[in-house]
């Protein structure tokens, strides 16, 4: 379970501030306008903004000062999510051994890993001779070997075409079922997909998780504007 | 940009750590000069001499290289020709050309027994000769013209190729042009590079070394090297190298911004589409001044050659052993800029808040000479051991310091960009600082790196500064024992040892920058 617990983050004109808690494991939908805060709110449970106040739990550790790479967390990126130069195989193995080279071991555990996401046969491939979906797998496959709990996807899947982002979410269900995921999108559809419950933003203000299809079917006048509106 | 809890790593660490040593050792020899520089201690009436003939020249050599670099970048600009890349590619030569090898080319051709004179003299005109101011100016209008013409020409580059449009179809001819769209940005552009240029023209210690001297013709570099060489007056030496430093901070900081882009720019290749100038005239005199420029350009360098190839080979073996001297020095000033340059550029791309500041620690070698800074280092260590000890290690550290601020102009945005594109993606999977560095950093920087590694190891190569102040009789560099040949007139071994040099520099220059291009990481 991720627990924030009166956090509050502000930058210039910007602030976030967000109460509550988000169970796993399952899917978490984040929806909300361009600007209302969900790459904030990554990047405060990644690590990568640290809050002005409050705290952030896993469980009942905090984990609000911790490096990134020592969260509970695992972060899909909407671009930059492979390093050009290496194949898949290093691409993954980085996520066990984060080192100039990565051992066997973690070759192997990289392998493994591509298999269940459908790509055994391309293990050798350079990210550019890839195509953006099987790009996705690939990051996912890195996802997969960290064994972290807790997996953010910061609009990982929007720069795919309608069917090919079905896919891919298909395939986080049933890759990530164990663990607990934080889906930002801008396509509410996404979140009626795929997702057990879903979290609303706007203008900084979070409203708190609740069911996804009890969202949709009865609407707060906010969620009710931006999907009126759409972004 | 990220903010969060971000490790600096001991690659970082090691980056502030030089980020800190690298201006104490300037402040230090900056100190060690004032201290030695007492007040009262008096100037001759020809160390002013020397100040006001460090700013005449220099006065003079940013004017004409300015004016004549006009009709010029406007002639590459708007012709589009076979060999315009080449053109536009050997203007950045002279950048890494060794003074020695360019000064005697000069004097082949512009000498007491050049070409020029022969010719002068089949007309029998009075020959004219170019020790004093001319050769001084012709030597920097060399160096330099090539300098502005890039300069210029960028300015042209960057007017929109939508005016030249508008400009066609309101039907202007080329006065309007001119007045409308070109003069605007000359205004803007053309102090710039005189403020460069004049920069450059007052720290070109070796070409006053050559052509200079005299009461009427030392610059105050040279006034130190002589005071120090010759008069073992360390007082004198450290009154005049503050001198220096006074002019170069008065010009440093507006330089420094300006130069790097000019030199490093790549987006030289694109002639302007342009419907004015198409007359016979116009193309007749653009293409003129380019064949002149180019002429003047290469003549010295093909002087060289001729003299210089065919003795090649027959050179005596001191020539042979400077010349491992001087590569011992370059390799060794390439490692020392890059182990310098590398952490400063991760640790700045990692604290993007403090980058300026490292930036700045790195850009000081730009308010100090490198002959101030060997002043400087040389009155440090006169006390505690013979400073020709260390004639070697000094030259080699500081030109490495001298190539510094441009290689952190020119890497620090390629590690900037990379952390912003990569930074998180190796921050949450906690990517050691190693192989950071290698994934992220040097795999996107590889062309700067190279590039700073070949202009560093061909400007330490070419140094004819710091070692005339440091070196023995018996243990010179390749430049030095040039200047000595051609002191001793053996211009014939001059001229073989010359061309050497030039291989070496371009050789070293084409060697890491391509190659570094290529490398697998």
């Amino acid at each position: 379970m991720l627990r924030f617990e009166q956090v509050w983050f502000r930058r210039a004109e910007f602030s976030l501030s967000i109460d509550g808690s988000i169970l796993g494991p399952g899917i978490t939908a984040v929806i909300g306008p361009s600007g209302a805060g969900k790459s904030t709110l990554i990047s405060l449970i990644a690590g990568f903004e640290v809050p002005t106040a409050g705290q952030i739990y896993w469980g009942e550790s905090p984990i609000t000062m911790m490096p990134p790479d020592q969260r509970p967390v695992s972060v899909i990126f909407q671009d930059h999510n492979l390093f050009p130069h290496l194949n898949a195989v290093t691409n993954v193995a980085l996520g066990l051994s984060p080192c100039a080279n990565p051992n066997d071991t973690s070759r192997e555990a990289a392998r493994s890993a591509l298999s269940i996401v459908g790509l055994e046969k391309l293990g050798a491939s350079l990210p550019g001779e890839l195509s953006g979906g099987q790009q996705s797998r690939v990051a996912l496959a890195r996802a997969l070997v960290t064994k972290k709990p807790l997996i953010l996807l910061d609009e990982a899947f929007s720069a795919l075409g309608p069917a090919l982002r079905t896919e891919m979410l298909n395939l986080l269900k049933s890759v990530l079922a164990e663990r607990t995921v934080l889906l930002v999108t801008h396509n509410p559809e996404d979140a009626l997909q795929v997702s057990q419950q879903t979290l609303f933003l706007e203008g900084g203000r979070v409203w708190s998780a609740i069911g996804t299809d009890e969202l949709f079917a009865r609407p707060h006048k906010h969620l009710k504007a931006y999907l009126d509106k759409g972004d | 940009m990220a903010s969060g809890p971000q490790s600096l790593g001991w690659i970082g660490r090691t980056g502030i750590a030089f980020a800190v040593s690298v201006p104490t050792i300037i402040l230090l020899s900056v100190a060690a000069i004032i201290s030695v520089a007492e007040a009262g201690s008096g100037l001759t009436s020809g160390d002013w001499a020397a100040l006001r003939f460090t700013i005449w020249q220099a006065t003079l050599s940013a004017v004409i290289s300015v004016l004549l670099a006009v009709p010029l970048a406007r002639a590459l600009a708007r012709r589009n020709f076979v060999g315009r890349g080449v053109v536009i590619t050997l203007l950045g030569a002279p950048f890494l050309l060794p003074v020695i090898v360019a000064v005697f080319g000069l004097l082949a051709v512009f000498g007491r027994n050049g070409v020029l004179n022969a010719v002068l003299e089949t007309f029998a005109f009075e020959p004219i000769s170019i020790f004093g101011l001319h050769g001084v100016v012709l030597a920097h209008v060399f160096f330099n013209l090539p300098l502005a013409t890039r300069f210029i020409l960028q300015g042209w580059q960057e007017i929109p190729a939508e005016r030249f449009r508008l400009a066609a179809s309101l039907g202007m001819d080329t006065q309007a042009i001119n007045r409308h769209l070109e003069w605007p940005m000359l205004k803007k552009v053309l102090p710039c590079a005189f403020v460069v240029i004049f920069a450059v023209c007052t720290t070109t210690f070796a070409v006053a070394l050559i052509l200079g001297g005299g009461p009427r013709a030392t610059t105050v570099e040279l006034a130190i090297y002589q005071s120090l060489r010759f008069e073992f007056d360390l007082r004198r030496a450290a009154f005049l190298a503050l001198m220096q430093i006074g002019i170069m901070v008065l010009l440093a900081f507006i330089a420094h911004r300006i130069l790097a882009p000019a030199l490093l720019s790549h987006r030289m290749d694109r002639p302007v589409i342009r419907w004015d100038g198409r007359g016979f005239a116009i193309r007749m005199i653009d293409y003129g001044v380019i064949v002149g420029a180019i002429g003047f350009l290469l003549m010295p360098i093909t002087m060289v050659m001729i003299q210089g190839l065919p003795k090649i080979l027959s050179l005596p073996a001191v020539v042979w052993e400077s010349l491992f001297r001087s590569l011992i020095v370059a390799v060794s000033s390439t490692i020392i800029v890059l182990g310098i340059l590398i952490p400063m550029s991760y640790a700045a791309a990692r604290r993007p808040r403090q980058s300026v500041w490292i930036e700045s620690a790195g850009l000081m070698s730009f308010a100090v000479s490198s002959l101030v800074l060997g002043t400087g280092l040389f009155v440090v260590i006169n006390p505690i051991m013979r400073p020709d000890m260390l004639a070697l290690p000094i030259t080699a550290l500081v030109n490495a310091l001298a190539t510094l601020p441009f290689a952190l102009r020119s890497v620090l945005p390629a590690f900037c960009q990379a952390e912003a594109d990569y930074g998180r993606l190796a921050d949450s999977i906690g990517l050691t600082p190693w192989a950071r560095l290698k994934f992220i950093f040097l795999q996107r920087s590889k062309r700067e790196i190279g590039f700073i590694a070949g202009l560093a190891a061909a400007l330490s190569m070419g140094d004819l500064g710091v070692i005339t102040l440091f070196a023995l009789p018996d243990t010179p560099t390749l430049p030095l024992q040039i200047y000595r040949l051609m002191g001793a007139y053996r211009m014939q071994e001059a001229a073989g040892a010359s061309v050497l040099l030039l291989l070496c520099s371009f050789g070293l220059f084409w060697l890491l920058d391509q190659g570094a291009r290529r490398v697998e990481i």
